[in-house]
């Protein structure tokens, strides 16, 4: 017998742009960066990668089946949360380290709210804090780059913002810059967590997201301009206390937060005008924190706050519906 | 360390002066009774009573403008305690129950069409009136057990909604979002339903459904004063509801159930004991 | 020229090549017309013709109900069979005058030619009224309503809507190439009616051979040809106007708050029809296209005309159909069979196959705001979704529901699938509900 028709509502066709698909490209765009992690970190760059993906994965797994509802691995972001968890990780993570990050990001950062969509805050921001609150000393042991096959053993060692900080409230003053630095800390020859080091690669994976429009411009210009413009103005008040807007960008988890993390879209806000505030709002706070804070990098908490102020953002930054501009007639 | 001591204990002490102090001078009157009213009512906020919630309706109770027996969660015994609080007569309702009438799901009812889009009956409704052939008959997104305050609604595996007696409290919400006027408000101590809703011809309703009714009339011939026929669709008469069952048997469709042998195929509730014990409110 | 357009919006796929070069063709009389009493906005026609009563072409079968009515007519001379309901386009079985065509396909007697320009605007209107004209852009409103603005609305545009932004449809495209100097007339007919000096026709850039042919024959007749950027929905009133004008008509406005009245350029060709020659709306064009057709065509088509013999015209079926869809793809309607009759608002004929459909399950809200960022009412789509499956029907009012125009630019673009559109509409209703109870 012929198959009956199918009835619905209007619109008939789709752009064929599914959930899985964004969170894959987002993968694909964080690819470069985690090439690079590995060839600087070496093996355990690569067992952490490994590790927090695919606990991430069996967190959710677990979770969905206690909460009786259906398995969602399928969308993809999960294994996106876990790539992103291991970026945030210090090199020398031990497992133990990213086996609970994973089962807090998705657990307590994720599934307790409903799931996907549901959170407030960034997964992964929410297991690195808790990280970085339980156990400061392994999540600030950093190690120099050792890149694979040069024969140097992995040392640890201070990031570039570790020195600036400790230096400014030591000596009141910048550590000298020994010149060619700001090229090492762009391709990613730095000490940091593994998805930070290398701007470049970021660059690179955000200029794909840009291309497959999974990004918009309005969150990442935001939030580098206006660490730029707030980091720039203190430079130029003291050049000898605070450091340059290029190293701003360079260093830390910047690239990464402001392309990759602070652009999570559930929990950011849904317009325009939103994101532009959510991006300034990020970016103050994040130089503020760097400057002034207790912890040399602010990225991590400057977006978890401005997670926290998006329903408000939202709430203020509707636009103007067609036909309330007024009529010259 | 003493002014510590001294200090953190005098603003403590500060706090709950100032803290008693407010008590006192803004306290709200409330009449004693509303409060004890409050006691009495399931706190679900059902909206049944046509009230905004419990609070509202124990408020208009002890001003003297609602009724007490409003309450139909609450039932009989609320109805009791309100009328004792008030100081009246405790002149009710009889408690009434919801029933789907319909037992056409996915196995025993054609489709009109395959439907596509949210998962919800007006919506569906909304598209060519249905993805039903039969008129009146259930469509089984569950539109109905969302609302139900009371969880006293399930949706069987072949989309089928099937109400509780046992559960449900009669306060008839799913009544209002059903866009088919397929939930009838029944007795709470009827259990023999014609279980169908369409007034189609019984050729019609014979091509599209299984278990539909025909209008043969054998019911309102077996037991003529439990049965009525209105536009080719039978209805318990439900002032006879004790007489009705002897016709189950003789339905040719079986499409007349007595919920005591058990709910409608697919159900998972637990056929009812009568007189029904209602869970729910007090 | 230069291009303009609105903000918001997006440009799904066009697949228009199927059908834009060729040429119109006439469907041949099926054996059996269904004439619908209800194919308009407005009271339905009551039918006022007999079983077994012979009707003419064009003779009146249907009075009009009201003011927001028209009359319907037969699409040709033949019996009347039957006057009972049929299955309509909305799914629903309504009132049908069915003629069985006798062959002769006679025009009634009456129809008379007659000077446009010499007439008054009030007699245009009345001839317009009395053709049964309505919107055929898809909307079908009566046109001569439109064209009656209440005092105080000074009307100082006339702008002709060329765009047919749906993908898939070519029908306007090919009447603006086929039926330029009808188009003309008519307009010239509707700029009177108005007493307006502008006039305007958008047309999409993706038919530059309409813009110029259709600007060629405009030149030194008072009516300006505009290109406008190929975005969908620019053929939606309102961002035609705001394209075409910098105009915005107020949320809950008509055109005519800002001096603008809006016809499709098929409504123009039927005005100049039915005032230079007395002829009712009994034909329109229609696409019959999509990859579940054998050869999709631009076919002129009687009211009547059921959806299955037009098909059968374009070669049939190719494969199963699992969609028909009269209108566009974006906002069309899905059918129950092809045993439908096309109306006066048939402006397309949509067939896909289960292979062409996109089923994507429904997944949770990302928040990714890409419905945001295409609405063209600049609203939120996904809040009021939200709200309105929560039941917090004043949260959605106040989010502006209202000011959908179901375009379905949201929905398209959605990654989770959630029917945006479908929602929005059971929170209109819902609201419209609760305001009629208040």
């Amino acid at each position: 017998m012929e198959k009956q028709l199918y009835l619905s509502s209007s619109p008939h066709i789709h752009s064929g742009e599914t959930t899985d698909k964004v969170m894959r490209g987002v993968i694909y765009a964080l690819l470069p960066a985690c090439a690079v992690s590995i060839y600087f970190f070496g093996w355990p760059a690569l067992m952490v990668l490994l590790l927090c993906t695919g606990a991430c994965m069996a967190t959710e797994a677990l979770c969905r089946k206690g909460m009786g509802r259906p398995l969602s691995l399928g969308d993809g972001s999960a294994a996106l949360t876990g790539i992103l968890l291991a970026l945030n990780l210090p090199p020398s993570s031990p497992w133990w380290l990213a086996l609970i990050g994973s089962v807090v990001a998705i657990g307590i950062g994720k599934q307790v709210y409903g799931g996907l969509g549901s959170n407030p805050f960034n997964p992964a921001l929410v297991a690195r804090v808790v990280l970085l609150i339980s156990f400061p000393v392994q999540m600030t042991t950093w190690t120099a780059p050792a890149p694979l096959g040069s024969g140097i053993d992995a040392l640890t060692t201070a990031t570039p913002l570790g020195e600036m900080k400790t230096a400014v409230m030591l000596t009141g003053r910048l550590p000298l810059p020994a010149g060619g630095e700001y090229l090492e800390y762009f391709t990613g020859n730095m000490a940091g967590s593994l998805g930070e080091v290398s701007a470049l690669a970021l660059l690179l994976g955000a200029g794909y997201l840009f291309w497959r429009r999974i990004l918009t411009w309005h969150i990442p210009a935001a939030y580098l301009g206006s660490v730029v413009l707030l980091s720039g103005v203190f430079w130029l008040v003291d050049p000898s206390r605070y450091p340059s807007p290029l190293f701003h960008l360079c260093t830390g988890g910047l690239m990464l937060g402001a392309f990759f993390m602070a652009t999570d879209m559930v929990t950011s806000p849904v317009t325009g005008k939103g994101m532009v505030i959510f991006g300034l709002g990020c970016g103050i706070i994040t130089v503020l924190v760097r400057l002034f804070g207790g912890y040399p990098e602010g990225v991590s908490f400057a977006i978890l706050l401005m997670n926290a102020a998006t329903p408000l953002i939202d709430r203020f930054s509707r636009p103007s519906k067609f036909g309330t501009v007024p009529q010259k007639g | 360390m003493i002014e510590a001591v001294l200090s953190i204990g005098g603003i403590g002490l500060l706090a709950a002066i100032t803290l008693g102090v407010a008590a006192r001078k803004f306290a709200v009157e409330v009449d004693p009774r509303e409060l004890a009213l409050l006691e009495t009512l399931s706190g679900a906020n059902c909206g049944a009573c046509g009230y905004p919630g419990c609070s509202a309706y124990a408020r208009a109770v002890a001003e003297g403008k609602a009724e007490p027996s409003l309450c139909t969660p609450g039932g009989q015994s609320t109805l009791e305690k309100i009328a004792h609080i008030m100081g009246v007569a405790a002149v009710g309702t009889s408690p009434q129950v919801a029933v789907v009438l319909c037992q056409g799901d996915n196995a025993r009812a054609q489709a009109k069409y395959r439907y596509l889009g949210a998962i919800d009956c007006v919506a569906a409704q909304r598209i060519a009136d249905g993805p039903k052939l039969c008129p009146g008959g259930c469509l089984g997104l569950g539109t109905c057990a969302r609302v139900c305050p009371f969880g006293a609604i399930e949706m069987t595996a072949e989309g089928l909604a099937v109400i509780s007696r046992e559960k449900c409290t009669g306060c008839r919400k799913c009544v209002g979002a059903c866009p088919r006027q397929v939930i009838a408000m029944t007795p709470l101590d009827a259990t023999v339903h014609v279980l169908c809703n369409s007034h189609d011809k019984g050729a019609a309703v014979r091509k599209y459904c299984q278990v539909g009714c025909i209008a043969c009339m054998i019911c309102k011939k077996t037991v003529p004063e439990a049965y009525v026929i209105e536009d080719f669709l039978a209805k318990v008469v439900y002032d006879h509801y004790q007489e009705s069952g002897a016709a189950v048997e003789k339905c040719p469709t079986r499409c007349i159930r007595d919920f005591v042998e058990g709910y409608p195929e697919g159900s998972r509730f637990a056929p009812p004991v009568v007189p029904v014990k209602r869970q729910g409110a007090v | 020229m230069k291009l303009k357009t609105f903000p918001g919006g997006l440009h799904p796929p066009d697949n228009k090549e199927w059908s834009a070069d060729k040429a119109i063709e006439d469907c041949p009389l099926p054996e059996e017309l269904v004439i619908p009493m209800s194919q308009h906005i407005g009271a339905p026609a009551e039918p006022c013709v007999l079983v077994g009563q012979q009707v003419k072409k064009g003779e009146v079968i249907g009075q009009a109900k009201g003011f927001v009515s028209v009359p319907v007519h037969a699409s040709t001379s033949g019996e009347v069979v039957a006057v009972e309901p049929r299955l309509h386009s909305s799914g629903r079985l309504l009132p049908a005058v069915v003629i069985r065509p006798d062959g002769e396909d006679a025009w009634v007697e009456g129809l008379a030619a007659c000077d446009a320009m010499a007439l008054t605007p009030d007699q245009i209107r009345e001839k317009i009224r009395a053709a049964g004209i309505v919107g055929l852009g898809g909307a079908t409103f009566p046109a001569h309503v439109k064209l009656s603005p209440p005092e105080g609305k000074i009307i100082d545009t006339l702008i002709l809507n060329g765009v047919e932004c749906e993908p898939y449809l070519t029908a306007d495209h090919r009447l603006m190439l086929e039926e330029t100097e009808r188009l003309i007339d008519g307009v010239t007919i509707l700029k009177r009616v108005l007493g307006v000096e502008r006039a305007f026709i958008g047309i999409e850039a993706n038919k530059p051979d309409a813009i110029e042919v259709v600007g060629r024959a405009c030149a030194g007749r008072g009516i300006e040809v505009q290109g406008l950027k190929v975005k969908y929905p620019q053929g939606a009133e309102k961002q035609l106007i705001l394209a075409l004008t910098g105009r915005e008509v107020p949320s809950g406005g008509l055109p005519m708050d800002v001096g603008v009245v809006v016809q499709n350029v098929g409504t123009a060709v039927a005005v100049s029809d039915a005032v230079r020659y007395g002829l009712p709306l009994i034909e329109r064009i229609a696409t019959v296209t999509g990859p579940g057709i054998a050869e999709a065509k631009n076919l002129r088509i009687r009211v009547g005309t059921s959806l299955s013999a037009m098909v059968d015209f374009c070669g049939g079926l190719q494969g199963d159909p699992a969609k028909i869809i009269m209108g566009g793809p974006m906002m069309g309607a899905t059918q129950l069979s092809l045993d439908i009759p096309a109306t006066r608002g048939t402006s397309g004929v949509l067939l896909f196959r289960e292979g062409d459909l996109a089923l994507v399950p429904e997944g949770p809200c990302i928040r990714c705001g890409r419905c945001v960022g295409v609405c063209p009412a600049r609203i939120l789509p996904t809040t009021i979704a939200a709200y309105a499956r929560l039941d917090l029907i004043n949260e959605a009012e106040e989010y502006n529901a209202m000011d959908c125009i179901e375009c379905g630019c949201c929905t398209y673009t959605c990654p989770a699938a959630i029917p945006l559109v479908q929602v929005i509409r059971l929170a209109k209703g819902a609201i419209l509900a609760k305001r009629r109870k208040v």
